[in-house]
């Protein structure tokens, strides 16, 4: 591959990179740090990323759009309807755990799809809503500099969140319930908290991405990408480690990359489909970490609790 | 009137397929605790294992059931070997997202190795049967019959042979069943050679249903959990009835709602039991 070409390459993957990085933080807020097992990622990504559509492109024909937007309006958009669908979802999944919370989620991430699939006068079905726009007619570069402002500025809200008092009660629900109730705090009104705020930064995850690709339809939803990867990502990193679920992205985006090159060396004809081969690949390497390094790469630590470092 | 006859007849045949898919899975997340997302791509595997015995020994499609369910019966106990027994102990999430990861590795074995393509057991159209206005395939018949009749051997397995019994008294309750001397790690592996067997069965009832196609498993796998789990968790019988109770409910639903919004019914059904009744119609284990 000549350099002009790689570069460009480059440049594509780390958008990629950081756009599943926000979502990657948005899961750990929900998983990481509150234990709640959402595996709906994938409805969230879509909510964010077909609002956006709707709200920024041109007059469309046959669908709802036309509004012609700004960039940042649209992506606040995204994350202004996401509050009421995220807020209804974790109400209605309240009292419902680990298993049970995975298998309504990924219920309800199917029914979204079904509908963006089928609701063909909001979303133009299976075609999808083209022609979304980058803003300022930036390029991937500076696009990806837009992205990277992003991960910083979600990094640092989920940082400070997770090193507050807010965030060491939603340790304190994952870690252990019951006493956590008995010190009086109200842990439905928490994880719903969690669980909105989680699926915000999702849905922000999901506009940038209807923007840097330019194109969305239910195909990019399905389970695999919406919602397998930013799982492999965090469990990859470690999860309740904000730096190690951007780590995750960025290796399991490398890994990912990765496997096109070796699929490219083997001959089709051993192994079929390409794409196929890759995704082998990726649930090998999947079930390689779970059975050899639970934790993640970077395992969670502690935060400092209040005084603690003035006694040291 | 004459419709929804109609309509309830490809419901039971649908509800028989997820119910021989719901039986295993019910068992295993009985015995071992956690959602097994890889049982639709079980169903897919059978399905092939199946066309492979069809298409190089010219069998017919019944004859190579026995085949498909033995094969992955073998596998699916093979993965829990090699796999799942390593991480049981850790958490329940790891090894529920473990099961995900091999749900991907079967599912992109299968197009690697058959193909993605639409495949089938048979070319050529069997012509229906007609009765008065209702239409029914022969092959379906032979479905209703091979699905009832895998369902009255997992009962007679289940109520006369030691390790059905020991089977339920460890989805019924864990700990007593342990102190009572029953050998937890043989029980997990009939648990998983039984799942795998049925899911494989479903897998080539549907098969012979509709087609072959390597996400056909995948698409029921929502469906199954939700017959699971309307039938209560770790209850096979609560899972048959849960499984007919979603495939006529999917097919039902095609009066008042658009077609495509068929496994949205299943979904949404299940998101409500878990709501409103998490124990299931019959008492579950969890």
């Amino acid at each position: 591959m000549e350099l002009a070409g790689l570069g460009a390459y480059l440049l594509f993957f780390l958008n990629l990179v950081g756009i599943y990085a926000i979502m990657a933080l948005g899961l750990n807020m929900q998983w990481g740090m509150t234990g709640q097992f959402n595996i709906g990622i994938a409805g969230f990504f879509a909510v964010g990323a077909y609002t956006t559509a709707i709200l920024t492109t041109g007059p469309a024909d046959g669908w709802l759009g036309g509004f012609d937007l700004p960039f940042l309006l649209g992506l606040a958009g995204s994350i202004i309807v996401c509050v009421p669908v995220a807020w209804v979802v974790g109400r209605i999944t309240a009292n419902l755990r680990t298993d049970y919370l995975a298998i309504a989620t990924i219920g309800i991430a199917e029914i979204i799809r079904l509908f963006f699939l089928n609701e063909g006068w909001l979303s133009n079905g299976t075609r999808g809503i083209p022609g979304i726009q980058k803003p300022l007619d930036l390029g991937n570069g500076g696009y990806l500099l837009i992205v990277l402002a992003f991960v910083a500025i979600t990094y640092l809200l989920v940082e400070v969140a997770r090193r507050s008092p807010w965030g060491r009660v939603l340790r304190a629900i994952r870690d252990n319930e019951p006493a956590t109730a008995a010190a009086g705090k109200d842990i439905a009104r928490f994880r719903l908290e969690a669980f909105v705020v989680g699926s915000c930064i999702m849905a922000l995850g999901g506009g940038l991405y209807a923007h840097f690709v330019g194109f969305v339809s239910p195909e990019a939803f399905r389970p695999l990408y919406g919602t397998f990867l930013v799982w492999v990502m965090l469990i990859a990193g470690g999860s309740g480690n904000n730096l190690g679920a951007m780590l995750g992205a960025l290796v399991v985006w490398i890994i990912w990359s990765s496997t096109e090159v070796l699929a490219d060396l083997v001959p089709t004809a051993l192994i079929g489909s390409e794409s196929a081969f890759r995704v082998f690949l990726i649930g090998v390497l999947l079930q390689v970490i779970l059975v050899s390094r639970p934790q993640g790469l970077l395992p969670e630590r502690r935060p400092p609790m209040p005084g603690e470092r003035r006694r040291s | 009137m004459i419709e929804v006859i109609q309509l309830l007849i490809n419901g039971i045949l649908l509800g028989s397929i997820l119910a021989l898919g719901a039986v295993g899975a019910t068992m295993i997340f009985g015995v071992l605790r956690f959602a097994h997302f890889a049982h639709g791509d079980f169903m897919a595997v059978g399905a092939y294992f199946a066309l492979t015995v069809v298409t190089v020994f010219n069998l017919p499609v019944l004859a190579a059931l026995p085949v498909a369910m033995a094969g992955t019966a073998a596998l699916a106990v093979a993965i829990d070997q090699v796999v799942y027994k390593r991480i049981r102990r850790v958490q329940p999430v790891i090894l529920l997202i473990s099961s995900f990861a091999t749900a991907l590795v079967l599912r992109s074995a299968i197009q690697m190795i058959w193909g993605s393509s639409n495949q089938v057991y048979e070319t050529g159209i069997q012509l229906p049967w007609r009765i008065g206005p209702l239409t029914l395939k022969p092959d379906h018949l032979l479905i209703f019959a091979a699905a009832a009749g895998l369902v009255l051997m997992v009962h007679l397995f289940l109520t006369r042979t030691r390790m059905g019994k020991a089977m339920r008294a460890m989805s019924d309750n864990m700990d007593l069943a342990l102190i009572t001397g029953i050998p937890a790690d043989r029980v997990i592996m009939w648990t998983w050679a039984i799942g795998g067997a049925l899911a494989a069965a479903a897998g080539v009832l549907l098969g012979m249903d509709t087609r072959l196609h390597p996400v056909m498993g995948w698409t029921l796998l929502l469906p199954i959990f939700a017959a699971t789990i309307l039938g209560g968790i770790g209850r096979p019988y609560g899972a048959i009835l849960g499984g007919l109770v979603i495939g006529c409910a999917m097919e039902l639903s095609t009066l008042i709602i658009p077609g495509s919004y068929k496994p949205a019914v299943a979904f949404a059904i299940m998101v409500l039991t878990l709501i409103f009744r998490p124990q299931g119609i019959i008492k579950g284990a969890v």
